[in-house]
């Protein structure tokens, strides 16, 4: 094991400190906030033009051959920058899916289009009633011919209203909780029968609600196998609560930084209030959070890395986001006490951080969730050793 | 960044679990299970083993008769000897008093007690703490008096575990009274069969007999065993805290601790299921399962920048502080897992979870390490 970057990787993690600096001072973020889409067109061809869109992808999935981990280093980087643009939605989740599932010559073009900054893609996997478990998937899929007629509600699909492509699961067979029957389908945003509702979210973001009133899409449009895509469905998620991590790994470690100054700068009784012992041992405490949480996002990008069984995987990515969501509240939330009233201002930016953090903690699964997932669970190992089950431990 | 085990990585992991299986006494290993302490023979007959095997002192350089392994390695290596139930590996000689005579002792002493601790000969204990100097590590008294070419050392030393298995202790003594306070103070070696030398049991609330007062009367030393430099043994008692705080957070420990956890609980039975089935209850074992696995890569992490030639510096304190909190956290669900069965002594729950009061106070106490981060990694 090696825990340091290669200079092509120290490369990339300059290259998006830069993009940044240059493009991320406050004032200029606040203006993109205003903005109808919330992110900007000009930064996501540069992000094509830097090759950040298919870096992570291998080559014959018309990437630039990185893996994951060049995914955490930009997300971790994003994560610093409070950087809006859809890197997690497009590249991460819609591009997973397209790597991974995509079948034919025109699901090819999209990914490269996608790659080279002309389409954007989204995931739409939320329901209603299903909370975060994506296999409880009542959107129905029904055949019609060649074709699938969908109907059925979609919620939070990040960046709804800027996406060309939704990647969406639908159910072609089966009952509501089956794992069976789920597939993944591609649903062009002007698709007859899809209205969509937008708002701006708590951490201003953009989401939206989509309704499919029978919206009618080639059998073409499906990504991976008919019926079978709760694998694919899986590998997006866990490739997306990598990059997450990532990225509040990324918020975190400023909201650490910033708070330590403050405790330095900030005078009450006549000395910086960070002589006091209580707030050093929070401080501390937040460093502590922070190095956990990048710790366990090196574990769940090995795992991503490693690729080994889905049940490893799934486990690995599972245990990243409890831990990431712990962490993330703990330092947030400390975070925004030990900076006093100033923390409750808008102006200030640690505020924003926070509420990034805070919806990180509820994207693609939350902790109880994940909790469950990570039980859920059975490794090869386990499996093998309940076979001789070892019942040595006596009450001796 | 190659965040992998590389195929050598697997095929150690392998070695050490095979060496494990076929090397380990099965008395030694049934009494590790059940929570039987074990006899000083115990240890050394471990010990010999895995000194045979060349694996005796994994992070000792290989010309004083190390295995010099790798992070990699040594990470790999501990989590199996633990997963295998192999007796913990005793710090005292291995990873704290040798690191300082290789790093700070006379070439004399490098050939007099390297291959003592290796071979088992020589067990080694801790003279730090002292009944007025806690925390405060720097106020102690211990006397050392330069006599000709002795000293004369004269003090009380607490809180020293297996005490009564060592015939050797590091002391910290004070060789200039009239020094400042981290000042003034030596390491020094002391064989424990010198007269003057008494070990006193102190028993632990959990009913055990780890630790020990170590009295110092009159006790005569020659010269040659002071470590370094007169005068500098704080600096050595810092490298060696450094050192300590890796293994006192007991990452290794804590993934037997929880293997241990789940023994219980999948014993546990109420209404024909076990504990390990109460949703509730396996949702808090996997949280600090969770968070040991994050814990344990920190550790790579710290130990993989050692490697590069970086000193253990202050990072090591927050493993401290997490490892030990997580030992608290196991051994609390040990106990609450046993239920009723919790209550009686022989069921050794309860014990473990009374004995881990201990890790958040010593090796410096949590709240120590906290002001050591604010101050040195903060800036606070």
């Amino acid at each position: 094991m090696d825990f340091t970057l290669s200079s092509e990787q120290i490369l990339i993690r300059d290259s998006a400190d830069r993009f940044v600096a240059d493009n991320y001072a406050q004032d200029k973020r606040e203006k993109l906030l205003k903005t109808e889409d919330g992110f900007s067109r000009e930064h996501w061809a540069q992000f094509a033009e830097l090759g950040w869109l298919g870096i992570a992808f291998p080559e014959d999935k018309g990437g630039f051959g990185g893996t994951p981990v060049e995914t955490m280093i930009l997300a971790e980087a994003f994560g610093r920058g409070l950087v809006q643009e859809p890197f997690i939605p497009s590249v991460v989740l819609g591009g997973t899916a397209l790597a991974y599932g995509g079948t034919s010559k025109a699901h090819s073009d999209l990914l490269e289009a996608m790659v080279g900054g002309e389409k954007l893609l989204t995931f739409a996997y939320g329901e209603e009633r299903s909370r975060y478990d994506y296999s409880l998937v009542e959107t129905q899929a029904k055949r019609d011919g060649s074709d699938l007629i969908l109907t059925g509600k979609k919620v939070a699909v990040p960046f709804g209203a800027a996406a060309d492509t939704y990647v969406v699961t639908v159910r072609t067979s089966g009952e509501k909780n089956d794992q069976d029957g789920i597939s993944v389908v591609l649903v062009d945003r002007d698709a007859a029968g899809l209205s969509r509702t937008d708002y701006k979210t708590v951490d201003d973001r953009r989401a939206s609600r989509l309704t499919f009133d029978g919206v009618r899409v080639p059998e073409a449009a499906v990504l991976g196998e008919l019926g079978k895509g709760i694998s694919l469905v899986d590998r997006v998620i866990d490739a997306g609560l990598g990059a997450l991590a990532a990225e509040a790994v990324g918020n975190m470690s400023v909201v650490q930084r910033k708070t330590v100054e403050y405790l330095k700068n900030r005078k009450q009784f006549g000395v910086p209030i960070g002589s006091f012992q209580a707030l050093q041992h929070h401080a501390v405490d937040m460093l502590i959070q922070l190095e956990l949480a990048r710790s366990i996002t090196y574990y769940g990008t090995m795992a991503l890395v490693a690729d080994e069984s889905p049940a490893e995987r799934k486990r690995a990515l599972s245990a990243t986001k409890v831990q990431i969501a712990r962490s993330g509240r703990f330092v947030g939330e400390w975070g925004i006490q030990l900076h006093g009233g100033i923390g409750m201002s808008e102006e200030y930016v640690i505020g924003h951080y926070f509420k990034r953090m805070s919806m990180i903690e509820l994207e693609l699964g939350d902790v109880d969730f994940h909790l469950k997932r990570y039980l859920a669970q059975k490794l090869i190992a386990e499996t093998a050793e309940e076979a001789v089950p070892e019942r040595e431990v006596a009450h001796a | 960044m190659d965040l992998s085990y590389s195929a050598e990585d697997r095929a150690f992991r392998t070695e050490v679990r095979d060496f494990i299986n076929s090397e380990l006494p099965a008395d030694i290993k049934h009494k590790m299970k059940t929570g039987i302490e074990l006899t000083k023979n115990d240890y050394v007959t471990w010990q010999q083993k895995l000194n045979a095997r060349g694996w005796h002192a994994p992070n000792w350089p290989k010309k004083y008769g190390g295995a010099q392994m790798t992070v990699t390695q040594r990470h790999i290596f501990d989590e199996e000897l633990a997963l295998g139930y192999a007796p913990r590996q005793m710090p005292f000689g291995i990873s704290m008093v040798a690191p300082v005579i290789i790093e700070f002792g006379s070439e004399e002493q490098k050939q007099r007690y390297l291959p003592r601790i290796l071979s088992s000969e020589d067990w080694w204990c801790q003279g730090y703490s002292e009944p007025e100097a806690g925390s405060d590590l720097a106020s102690l008294k211990t006397r050392a008096v330069r006599d000709g070419d002795h000293y004369i050392i004269d003090g009380q030393k607490t809180w020293i575990t297996l005490a009564q298995f060592a015939n050797m202790i590091f002391v910290l003594a004070r060789t200039d009274p009239n020094a400042k306070k981290q000042e003034g103070i030596s390491f020094i070696l002391v064989d424990m069969t010198t007269p003057g030398v008494t070990v006193r049991p102190i028993q632990t609330i959990d009913g055990g007999h780890e630790i020990n007062e170590v009295i110092l009367e009159n006790v005569r030393v020659p010269v040659e065993n002071l470590v370094g430099k007169e005068g500098e043994g704080w600096t050595y008692a810092k490298f060696l805290l450094e050192h300590e705080r890796n293994g006192t957070a007991g990452v290794a420990g804590s993934f037997q601790l929880l293997d241990r956890l789940r023994m219980i609980a999948g014993e546990q039975r109420f209404d024909g299921k076990t504990m390990l089935d109460d949703e509730r209850f396996a949702e808090r074992v996997a949280t600090i399962e969770i968070e040991l696995t994050a814990l344990s890569y920190a550790q790579m992490r710290s130990l993989a920048a050692e490697s590069t030639g970086k000193r253990p510096g202050p990072e090591s304190s927050f493993i401290k502080i997490t490892g030990t909190e997580i030992q608290q956290a196991i051994t609390l669900l040990m106990m609450e897992a046993s239920g009723h069965e919790a209550l009686d002594p022989s069921n050794h729950a309860s014990l473990w979870y009374f004995n881990t009061r201990k890790t958040t106070i010593y090796a410096g106490s949590n709240e120590i390490q906290h002001n050591i981060i604010a101050k040195r990694i903060l800036g606070l």
